[in-house]
């Protein structure tokens, strides 16, 4: 059981495409309606969770989507912001607006990354930087694809050991024991019943160590298709095909057939993924729908609420 | 329909780009053999291709530079690669970078001393930008040298498909971080860039970053500020080749709406960057079998009837006919929008889903059928 309801932090990640932001919006509902008070962060800057919900979200602004349901779209120069102002007052106020601190902020390697990750933990303490917030029970951070992910993970922990003291040492060093620690953060991984997804997936595991020294709390295979044959149904079908001449029917057999060869696929992948893991992923089921609304969110959030 | 390889009758560096997981690396490869094929000598440079593909291509070496596939490889496919030649190559980002640092040093010495830097060695990788930068810088790297006819460019996983748009110019604000070190020394450069209160704003710089972390940073900066000249050259050239009248970029998407919103976006920035967008490929696109018709009433029935299958089995049958066919007409009301939105001068070519994925040679050659429009 992974127990995601009890951490603070979770880093929802995977390959590009297979639907990370679907998966940390369904966890977040499913947090919400159990009265956790709950954010999705976005960390790549799209405020894709919100117009799901139909709600405008300004950059860097904290948006009530439901009840408990929260969503910011992380801005990186307001967390430079508040993390100046935090430490350093008006004073620090006044380095904010200097145009040549911002080229150097710009400028340093990996600052957009700390302070990305800098900011979803912020969300997730007990005492917030930010005038006027509240805390959060759970964040759930809609993170970039797995390479950037991985990188933006290590970031503290680097500019931890390249300051070595100072305040950005010891806030490097701050973060990086919360997100080393599982009693208060965890890792979703989300995969689709396909090859190169999966094997990113499993590859995730070493990588996720080495950054963190985390195994992935969850691995959620999303997009799976209903198995509607068996093997001998499919045969069936298959010799049907064979036999008709009529229009409608023959698309329909071609259809379920076309549907069988990717089911086939998909087992086999979702197969490789239990095996590597030793354990069953979690399964999603594919979303026939035009557009991801309400209805289908409700419904993903039913499947992922074991894992809270 | 001869399809995409019309779009590239006069290109010589042919940029494919698109949002995650649309298909991009396995394009790139089938685009390039089927160029291949018609007699060019063609160079594709992929990001980060499927382990099965690599190793079905032979891409495992990883030395940085294209290496030739073996024409057999596609032959046993059934391709015949004739005249023309297939290279390619999996870039590695941290080394082109160490590559591009050497290049642009005046000394060893001067290389060497980046290169050691700790803040280089931690953190190159995470320079903003540095991936998308170090593959363009690449492929300008190989256009110079005039090998081959085509050149074909897989743009890194991303999920904002205009990274690397915004590479040479976020590279040169991080060049230009040498502004900081001017100011660190206290010279006039720096002192005008803050006017008043400058002994103030490192003061506070110090506080919020920490003596140590600054002290490396302005190390770091310093080395690499050298290296300005002759880093702004080289974004000008490669700016100037993703201009230059033979460079074409083609978008890849997926049927779905986030992607085809992507590659909208991505074909306005490109316009307002007076780049050359050559076409549109819809990948994995659901056949609609009854060719746009409507009729899913009776279907089990129907089934019972024409084929004698037994009621829960045409049951399920008609249900996955239902799917494909709610996916199908999803795909098609998606296409027409993007036919629509990109406008009349840009071809658009959809791709069939195929039933197995695509990592092995085979997979390659009948994408590339389906891209060229050549009889498989």
């Amino acid at each position: 059981m992974p127990g995601l309801a009890d951490k603070r932090l979770v880093f929802v990640t995977g390959k590009g495409g297979v639907g990370k932001s679907t998966v940390a919006t369904a966890l977040a509902l499913a947090a919400a309606r159990r009265g956790l008070r709950t954010i999705v962060a976005e960390l790549s800057g799209q405020a894709r969770t919100a117009q799901t919900f139909g709600v405008a979200a300004p950059s860097g602004e904290e948006v009530r989507l439901a009840e408990h349901l929260h969503a910011l779209s992380v801005d990186m120069e307001q967390a430079m912001e508040e993390y100046l102002h935090e430490r350093a007052g008006r004073v620090g106020d006044l380095l904010a607006a200097s145009r040549a601190f911002h080229t150097f902020a710009h400028a340093t390697p990996g600052m957009r990354e700390l302070l990305s990750i800098g900011k979803a933990w912020e969300l997730a303490q007990d005492r917030r930087r930010v005038p006027g917030t509240q805390p959060y029970d759970l964040v759930i951070v809609d993170a970039p694809a797995t390479g950037h992910a991985l990188g933006a993970l290590r970031t503290p922990a680097t500019f931890a050991e390249i300051a070595r003291v100072g305040p950005i040492a010891h806030q490097g060093r701050t973060i990086d024991a919360t997100l080393r620690d599982p009693a208060q953060t965890a890792v979703v991984a989300v995969a689709l019943p396909e090859e190169m997804p999966v094997t990113e997936t499993l590859a995730l595991r070493g990588r996720l160590r080495e950054a963190i020294g985390q195994e992935p709390a969850a691995v959620i295979v999303n997009a799976c298709l209903p198995e509607r044959l068996g093997p001998r149904q499919a045969k069936t079908v298959a010799d049907a095909l064979e036999a008709t001449s009529d229009r409608v029917v023959h698309a329909a057999l071609r259809a379920a057939l076309s549907q069988q060869a990717r089911v086939s696929i998909q087992r086999e992948q979702v197969t490789r993924l239990t095996q590597e893991l030793r354990r069953m992923p979690l399964k999603l089921p594919y979303v026939f729908a035009e557009a991801l609304g309400p209805t289908q969110l409700g419904a993903l959030a039913d499947r992922v609420e074991v894992l809270l | 329909m001869s399809g995409v390889a019309d779009w590239l009758a006069d290109t010589r560096v042919c940029v494919v780009g698109g949002s995650g997981g649309v298909g991009k690396t396995t394009t790139s490869a089938a685009l390039a053999a089927g160029m291949a094929a018609r007699g060019l000598k063609v160079a594709v440079v992929t990001i980060d291709p499927a382990q099965r593909l690599a190793t079905a291509l032979g891409l495992d070496e990883l030395d940085n530079e294209p290496r030739r596939i073996e024409p057999q490889r596609f032959a046993d496919a059934g391709l015949s690669l004739g005249d023309g030649e297939l290279w390619a190559m999996t870039l590695d980002p941290k080394r082109t970078f160490d590559e591009l640092i050497a290049r642009l040093s005046p000394d060893d010495e001067a290389r060497e001393r980046i290169l050691a830097n700790r803040v280089y060695r931690e953190l190159s990788d995470a320079i903003a930008g540095s991936q998308e930068f170090t593959a363009v810088a690449k492929l300008h790297e190989l256009a110079q040298e005039r090998r081959w006819d085509l050149l074909v460019l897989d743009t890194p996983p991303s999920r904002n498909a205009l990274d690397f748009l915004d590479a040479p110019d976020r590279l040169r604000a991080f060049f230009e971080g040498r502004a900081l070190q001017t100011l660190l020394r206290g010279g006039g450069a720096g002192l005008r860039l803050l006017g008043r209160g400058t002994g103030i704003v490192l003061g506070l710089l110090r506080r919020v970053t920490g003596a140590e972390l600054l002290s490396d940073l302005s190390d770091f900066f310093r080395l690499i500020g050298a290296l300005l000249g002759g880093f702004r050259e080289r974004a000008e050239q490669v700016e100037a080749l993703l201009r230059a009248p033979g460079t074409t970029f083609l978008l890849v998407t997926s049927p779905e709406r986030e992607p085809i919103d992507e590659a909208l976006f991505f074909q306005r920035r490109l316009r307002d960057a007076g780049m050359a967008l050559g076409g549109a490929i819809v990948n994995r696109v659901h056949a609609d079998e009854l060719g746009g018709g409507n009729a899913l009433e009776d279907v089990p029935e129907r089934l019972e009837r024409a084929t004698g299958l037994s009621p829960a089995l045409a049951k399920q049958v008609a249900a996955a006919f239902a799917d494909e066919h709610a996916l199908a007409r999803r795909d098609a009301a998606n296409v027409a929008r993007l036919r629509t939105r990109l406008g009349a001068d840009v071809p658009l070519t959809c791709v069939p889903l195929l039933d197995a994925d695509v990592h092995d040679v085979e997979g390659l050659v009948r994408l590339r059928a389906e891209l060229l429009g050549d009889a498989p």
